[in-house]
């Protein structure tokens, strides 16, 4: 930065050069342009604040266990005995789960509203998809909690009745046969909070799936089409691939919401702490709801615990954005997007 | 039953008929029809409706042990999906049938995401309905009410309170900082800001909790301050600086490049072509990101869970003691048994989805045109302040007039006019 102003400092001296637009000329314009800077720096510091101060608190806890905080499933702190495996591969289940309903769900909207959705409806659905956006996540949790659980159950028991040879729809204690038998086993389950979550991830990763797929070349569509392709011809040939980057980063992008999810998944879920691979019976973890669940009661290294938690929920979640955004810029159609 | 079978194997030779007649003598090339309603595809597509519906009963009814409304519907909806494709492969060829059966497809999906919507937010009026009858729900704090009194006691006017307090703290930080930000992005490039963007761009996805943990780990852990409603801001806009940021850059970047240099060729310093014609340019669009991350932050319930504190009493001073939000009320309401709490919940969750509609009502409203473009009024403005211009400059350069010396000075003020009317609507 400091560079640029003394070369335009320089040329203004030495001789009539043409202006350079983007050098600050002037006292007026150097102040300005210090003031934006310095909000970038600001903004920069918070954002590395985040991850800095999570690993300076997370150290003692990180330092008691070591390695061991990757594999122990318990969440003990004060006997020292604590680590994330089993919230994580919690977290990462409901993230599985949510997004394999979500992705599906998002790109078929986002075909619609661009291709199929008569013309002038297509303004009113995306506002409808960004209002679905922007539902507070408490609010979804309350619904799946009061609503959506009761009517899942049967859904669950169907499933785990027909397919439960497969270990992922295992339900331990389920007596399909008995008429009687509690629903219990049912609630409470990783299926159930990862429904909830694909329909508050799914918006999003829609509405950049819909961007990126209005952006298809008109020409290629038009010759798709005079070619004789049918409407899900042209979709499939010119519109899909087209698309690519923007399915795969929408998807990470979701995938990086459904990860830090807290409040929902916290009110549906009963917290469990082993690995629990039967997405369709009652219990399942993750990382956020543990913290919001032992924030208050945490001691002093039960909290540093909590961090160490938080930092790699942290970590997971920049790293999934990251690939996203490489991913799209990478595209064809990220050349322009914005996602 | 027997009446829809009777329909399908009525209509069954008719359609078979159309393709069988047309192979022998080649039809001329006709353009293939793309989208539009046809008399047969509606009644194949009522005819796998109703046909997939009565196999279904069948099979729950009376073959097989199946149960359960949503099972129900999955099997429905597959047997349609095949039964549809069966009839339209009598009169199409392999490519129509699939895109027929991929459209419908498209249908569900866009129809399963906005039912889920419209329940959603259909399911929180209602049950909050209770609550929301009662105007003391408005009015009064939980102090005086315990979980086992009824409706007409309490209310949620500290957590309305406290969610306008923590809004208006995190807007006060989000939108000087955020919009400076975006600001500089656009404004001075440089590896610097683009790594400054790549990290904007990567913490939209911040978890809201972890956010929360930060405020937590500086404010309350390092700094020893208590939870307050000031901590809560802060978790707040550490969450929605990023999503304002990236909103505004997107906005920013639209602005045509004609008029940023247009005012560089009249001389404009920077900085004032920012403030004059860039920023009025996006207003709209920057008012858009600013309310829609306003949206988001004030559902998110984590970042105040952790700084906040809960408490059940009026606190208006957001510098000391526990406050509570909107999102942070339903959640602790709905954690007890008791059912005026649930309802009292449902009531706190209608309130602030009210509040969130009204928001994206008013992005929707001052929002939704691209920079550059007016409103009418907008328009009418300008074009009377350009018409009061040229009756000055005719003023100014009528013969017989000593205001030559002028009029260089004023000319350059009157070049900036056209952007003023943007700016102080």
């Amino acid at each position: 930065m400091a560079s640029a102003h003394a070369e335009s400092d320089r040329s203004d001296s030495d001789r009539p050069a043409p202006r350079r637009p983007y050098a600050a000329r002037g006292l007026g314009d150097r102040i300005f342009r210090y003031q934006l800077t310095a909000s970038g720096v600001v903004v920069l510091a918070v954002m590395a604040g985040v991850g800095l101060f999570l690993l300076l608190r997370a150290g003692q806890a990180l330092k008691a266990t070591g390695f061991s905080f990757l594999t122990t499933t318990e969440w003990q702190p004060d006997v020292h005995r604590f680590g994330i495996a089993a919230v994580l591969t919690g977290t990462l289940l409901i993230a599985v789960v949510a997004v394999t309903i979500s992705v599906p769900l998002a790109i078929g909207t986002a075909l619609f509203i661009t291709d199929v959705a008569p013309r002038r409806l297509r303004y009113t659905l995306v506002t409808m998809v960004d209002l679905m956006a922007a539902v507070p996540s408490v609010v979804y949790g309350l619904w799946g909690l009061f609503f959506l659980q009761q009517h899942v159950i049967g859904l669950s028991r169907w499933l785990s009745t027909w397919l439960g040879w497969i270990p992922l729809f295992t339900v331990d204690g389920a007596q399909p046969g008995e008429p009687l038998a509690s629903d219990s086993v049912y609630t409470a389950s990783t299926f159930v909070a990862g429904i909830v979550v694909a329909l508050m991830v799914a918006p999003i990763q829609c509405s950049v799936m819909r961007e990126v797929f209005a952006q298809a070349p008109a020409g290629e569509r038009e010759g798709a089409y005079a070619l004789g392709a049918t409407r899900w011809g042209m979709i499939r040939a010119v519109v899909l691939p087209y698309g690519r980057g923007g399915i795969i980063g929408g998807t990470m992008l979701g995938l990086g919401r459904a990860l830090g999810e807290t409040i929902a998944v916290y009110l549906i879920i009963s917290p469990v702490f082993v690995i629990q691979p039967h997405i369709l019976q009652t219990g399942a973890n993750s990382v956020s709801s543990l913290i919001a669940l032992h924030y208050g009661d945490a001691s002093p290294f039960g909290m540093s615990a909590l961090m160490a938690a938080g930092l790699a929920l942290f970590l997971l979640t920049l790293a999934v954005n990251f690939t996203a955004s490489s991913v799209v810029a990478r595209s064809r159609s990220g050349a322009q997007s914005e996602a | 039953m027997t009446v829809v079978e009777e329909n399908l194997v009525a209509q069954e030779p008719v359609l078979a008929a159309g393709p069988a007649a047309a192979e022998p003598a080649l039809p001329p090339d006709r353009p293939r029809r793309i989208g539009g309603v046809s008399l047969s595809g509606l009644l194949s597509l009522t005819g796998a409706a109703a046909s997939g519906l009565c196999a279904t009963i069948l099979l729950y009814g009376e073959l097989a042990p199946f149960s359960g409304a949503l099972g129900f519907t999955v099997t429905a909806y597959l047997l349609f999906l095949a039964i549809y494709a069966v009839l339209t492969g009598f009169e199409e060829d392999g490519q129509s049938v699939r895109d027929r059966v991929m459209t419908v497809v498209l249908w569900t999906a866009a129809t399963l995401l906005f039912t889920a919507l419209v329940l959603i937010v259909g399911f929180t009026a209602w049950r909050g309905r209770e609550a929301l009858l009662h105007l003391n729900f408005f009015t009064k704090d939980m102090q005086a009410a315990g979980p086992l009194d009824p409706l007409t006691n309490g209310g949620i006017a500290h957590a309305m309170l406290g969610t306008l307090i923590m809004t208006a703290i995190a807007l006060a930080i989000t939108v000087p900082l955020g919009l400076a930000c975006a600001v500089y992005l656009n404004q001075v490039p440089g590896r610097f800001s683009r790594f400054v963007r790549t990290m904007v761009e990567a913490m939209t996805a911040l978890p809201s909790i972890v956010a929360g943990l930060m405020v937590f780990a500086i404010w309350i852990l390092g700094l020893g301050m208590q939870k307050s409603g000031l901590a809560a801001g802060f978790a707040i806009s550490v969450m929605m600086l990023p999503i304002v940021i990236r909103a505004s850059d997107v906005v920013l970047r639209l602005v045509p490049g004609t008029l940023t240099e247009a005012a560089e060729a009249l001389g404009a310093p920077r900085w004032r072509t920012v403030l004059h014609v860039i920023l009025p340019t996006a207003r709209s669009g920057l008012a858009t990101a600013v309310i829609l991350g306003t949206a988001r932050g004030i559902g998110e319930t984590s970042p105040v869970l952790l700084t906040a504190g809960f408490t059940a009493a009026l606190n208006t001073d957001p510098t000391s003691g526990p406050m509570v939000s909107l999102p942070l009320a339903v959640f602790n309401f709905v954690k007890s048994p008791q059912p005026t709490m649930i309802a009292r919940g449902f009531g706190a969750a209608a309130v602030l989805m009210a509040l969130v509609l009204v928001l994206f009502v008013i992005a929707r409203v001052i929002g939704g045109r691209g920079p550059g473009h007016q409103t009418k009024r907008q328009a009418r403005r300008t074009a009377r302040a350009s018409r009061q211009d040229v009756a000055r400059f005719d003023e100014l350069h009528a013969p017989g007039l000593s205001l030559f010396e002028a009029a260089p000075r004023t000319e350059a003020s009157a070049t900036a006019d056209p952007t003023a009317p943007g700016e102080n609507d």
